[in-house]
């Protein structure tokens, strides 16, 4: 298949990929996908007290156009508040690195990954809140 | 000597022509162009005895009785196109019932579903978790409808190599046919159509060192005698079995790589099979989580199916660009499922999705190996300290116990 530049340099220099404390109060972790459909996406985010993503994180199991999607992903929400993030759209992914059509998903499931991410954090928030009051 | 790239590791999907067959070719395009039904003049009759030479070569390469068993095609789709389809028709008022495996050829596949459409009953036996087909699954499926029986000598993706002779004995003792892809198998493991008692062999030159677009199918032309209906409607060449103009200079390629693999063929087998441990040794050795799908020892010389956990096989490959191998991955794919033959394997689709495989043949060197290994080796840690998967098998997590949301 052939790959578009951005989409390569992504795949062989991939931006954030790690962890962070999965069990931190500032932290949101989504993990979306599934391994029989051969690709997995963990994304994480810290997120500051003023709603700002500080540092996201990533892992994937997956393709190349999964991998260079995550890494992408990373790389614009950091920097942004969790409401900017939440709008991020998977077409503007797939447009940025021109993936092929049998390779949106790929992009559909970094969307995910996000969402999913910044949900988990907003629930540890609510939780936190809850204890707190 | 210094490694080329990229790196060939796909035998399996096709080899490159051996200098010997093009040399063999060469004056059948050029000088001796004839067209072998022609039967006015030497040209025609120079090229007709070279496709009768060619035929007779052939027939000895399979253990044939006569070159006249030897029906010339386009290639192997076409022969298991011609097999399945021209058998069910001429035999359809004896019986409609067809067995074959879930691991064949999609040519073979495809002409049962296509069968299927026009009434045909077909049995789709599954081949066990090593790739190999149980004779006596084959025995089971049998009825008094049946007319036909289809097995692989050696499957394209694991290499198992199938019990043709047994399943030949049983097709016998009940007088059905035996039809045998033979296209993976042949030059690599022993095939002999007399002793295995195979009715109808589609064999294929370019994976032997041959030329594209050239194939053939046995025929039995006696105890029994093979009957089918043509596909192709025309000048009635090759006994009225196959019309259409001979490609000659690919059935004296076809030939010659067969009389090359009659010199040489145990041997370079023997070769192949200690390039492939190596490759497969040096792998394990540098990680962990790999899976051999295939059977272990039943397995053409030249064939390694891996399964490295945690990391997808198109992505691996996207890594090892300078090695040319192939995938069971689903991202290999157009249709985005994963490898049919792993999954009726009842191989996990998670470790089809993770399947490299690599095809080695006539011109790899051991420093190549070397590379390969060393290479992948070094691209699977990579990615696995990339794969969330990874991280979650070492730390005790059981996969299978997380509740995935299948996209």
């Amino acid at each position: 298949m052939a790959y578009s530049e951005k989409l390569i340099e992504h795949y062989e220099n991939p931006r954030n990929v790690g962890s962070l404390d999965k069990d931190a109060d500032d932290v949101g972790t989504g993990l979306v996908g599934a391994p029989a459909c051969g690709d997995v996406m963990r994304l994480q985010i810290r997120v500051g007290d003023d709603g700002v993503i500080q540092d996201a994180k990533f892992k994937t199991f997956g393709c190349g156009s999964a991998i260079a999607s995550s890494s992408l992903a990373t790389e614009w929400i950091k920097g942004k508040t969790i409401d900017e993030a939440y709008e991020l759209k998977n077409s503007q992914i797939a447009e940025e690195l021109s993936l092929p059509p049998v390779k949106i998903h790929c992009s559909v499931l970094a969307e995910d990954a996000i969402k999913s991410a910044i949900e988990d954090f907003k629930r540890k928030r609510a939780e936190k809140a809850a204890l707190e009051s | 000597m210094a490694l080329k790239f990229p790196i060939y590791m796909d035998y399996h999907a096709t080899t490159p022509l051996d200098v010997r067959v093009f040399e063999a070719m060469k004056p059948y395009f050029l000088e001796t162009f004839g067209n072998a039904a022609s039967r006015t003049h030497q040209f025609g009759w120079t090229a007709e005895a070279a496709v009768e030479d060619a035929r007779e070569t052939i027939a000895r390469f399979i253990g044939a009785s006569s070159g006249k068993e030897i029906v010339f095609t386009s290639g192997a789709t076409e022969s298991d196109n011609l097999a399945i389809k021209g058998v069910a028709e001429y035999y359809a008022s004896k019986g409609n019932h067809i067995v074959t495996t879930t691991i064949e050829h999609k040519a073979v596949l495809d002409s049962c579903k296509r069968l299927q459409k026009q009434g045909f009953e077909v049995t789709y036996v599954s081949a066990g978790p090593d790739g190999l087909v149980n004779p006596d699954d084959i025995r089971a499926a049998l009825t008094d409808k049946t007319i036909l029986v289809s097995v692989m000598l050696a499957n394209n993706e694991v290499g198992t190599i199938q019990p043709i002779q047994e399943i030949g004995k049983i097709t016998r003792e009940r007088g059905v046919l035996l039809h045998c892809d033979a296209v993976q198998g042949l030059g690599k493991t022993p095939f002999d159509v007399q002793a295995m008692n195979v009715d109808l062999a589609s064999i294929t030159a370019h994976k032997l060192y041959g030329p594209k677009g050239c194939g053939a199918l046995y025929v039995r032309r006696s105890k029994p005698r093979v009957r089918l209906v043509a596909e192709l409607d025309g000048g009635g060449h090759e006994r009225g079995m196959r019309s259409g103009t001979l490609n000659v200079p690919g059935i004296v390629g076809f030939a010659k790589a067969c009389s090359i693999l009659m010199e040489e063929g145990a041997a370079e087998a023997e070769r192949i099979r200690g390039l492939r441990d190596r490759l497969h040794q040096r792998l394990t050795a540098e990680l962990d989580e790999v899976v051999l799908n295939g059977h272990p020892t039943l397995r053409l010389p030249g064939n390694l199916n891996l399964s490295f956990s945690f990391v997808e096989g198109e992505g691996l490959m996207m890594a090892i660009k300078d090695v040319a191998v192939s995938s069971g991955s689903a991202c290999t794919s157009a249709s985005l499922e994963p490898s049919y033959v792993l999954r009726s394997m009842g191989l996990d689709e998670e470790l089809a999705h993770s399947s490299i495989r690599f095809g080695l043949g006539r011109f790899n060197t051991e420093e190549e190996v070397d590379y390969v290994a060393a290479l992948v080796a070094e691209k699977v840690k990579k990615l696995r300290d990339m794969s969330p998967l990874y991280e979650m098998h070492k730390e005790g997590v059981d996969l299978k116990s997380i509740e995935w949301a299948a996209h």
